[in-house]
């Protein structure tokens, strides 16, 4: 359903098969815009992965076939980083890399897939992860499980305080 | 805050997942199954406990909808269900929080960017065949 109403854009985040996670979300700009916030280092750094308490320290782009990219966060409880390498660029609708985290809680490489569509102005962008194998995106999916109960009641009460 | 943009999730699902999950060898359980799925017995070997009492545990973790039995007659494997467990934990919530956060940074940044374009647009315009600069 493709709805252009004036409200907040949403995120939608689904399973299109067993291997896969996928977000899709609308951006009220062109596409050719979009692609360079996703690809440029000094966009990049204003937006992935900032939020309260968090910034990324180290944000580096080689947007070439073959070429890696890199991304350290730094929060609350350490620094976060993450690299990969780029597959495939289709410039500015389509990007394919690879995606390894430092300190990796599932095994394997995940692939990313960026889709980015643009219609009346409108970027529509979707982001697909592809793990391993359905235990490797299960896993990924229930790690907050296995890394730590404590953190899975906080979730759990913070939803029940929310659901009523 | 922003609301749960997805499903919903009912009382009595939470009640039996937070039950389920109030068990250290149960929460061990699970752990093993975010692995791959395994037989009864595969499951037993870890704990000093019985089969039988394996088999309580799997009968509470099925019953919550955190795990189901696989096609195999013979070993009956369990394996992870991971819709509850992400309900629950709030993964995917998590996840969504993550984006969220990011893409309404990634708002500001692309106004700020088609507002650079609209500018340079009508400098280029005004200083007619001038080149424009690059970044």
């Amino acid at each position: 359903m493709r709805d252009t109403g004036k409200h907040t854009e949403t995120l939608q985040v689904a399973t299109p098969s067993d291997r896969e996670i996928a977000m899709t979300r609308v951006f009220d700009a062109p596409r050719r815009l979009v692609f360079d916030a996703w690809t440029k280092p000094e966009l990049l750094r204003r937006w992935l992965g900032v939020r309260a308490g968090w910034t990324m320290v180290v944000c580096e782009v080689d947007l070439k076939v073959g070429g890696a990219y890199r991304y350290v966060w730094r929060g609350p409880g350490g620094d976060m980083g993450m690299g990969g390498v780029f597959r495939e660029i289709v410039r500015p609708e389509r990007i394919v890399s690879t995606e390894v985290f430092d300190d990796p809680w599932y095994e394997g490489e995940a692939v990313d897939t960026l889709v980015m569509v643009e219609r009346d102005g409108k970027t529509t962008v979707t982001t697909t992860v592809r793990y391993a194998s359905q235990q490797v995106r299960d896993a990924v999916i229930a790690s907050g499980m296995s890394t730590g109960v404590a953190q899975s009641y906080d979730v759990l009460s913070e939803l029940l305080a929310k659901g009523g | 805050m922003e609301p749960l943009g997805y499903g919903h999730i009912s009382a009595e699902r939470l009640d039996a997942t937070f039950a389920a999950l109030a068990d250290p060898t149960r929460r061990a359980i699970l752990a093993r199954l975010a692995s791959g799925q395994a037989s009864v017995t595969q499951l037993t070997e870890p704990f000093a406990i019985s089969q039988a009492a394996v088999s309580k545990h799997l009968k509470v973790l099925e019953r919550a909808g955190l795990i189901s039995r696989g096609r195999d007659a013979q070993r009956r494997p369990r394996r992870l269900e991971v819709k509850p467990l992400a309900e629950a934990t709030g993964w995917l919530e998590r996840y969504r929080r993550f984006w969220e956060g990011s893409f309404q940074q990634l708002d500001v940044v692309l106004d700020e960017l088609k507002a650079t374009q609209n500018k340079r647009g009508r400098t280029a315009q005004d200083k007619k065949r001038r080149p424009r600069k690059r970044r």
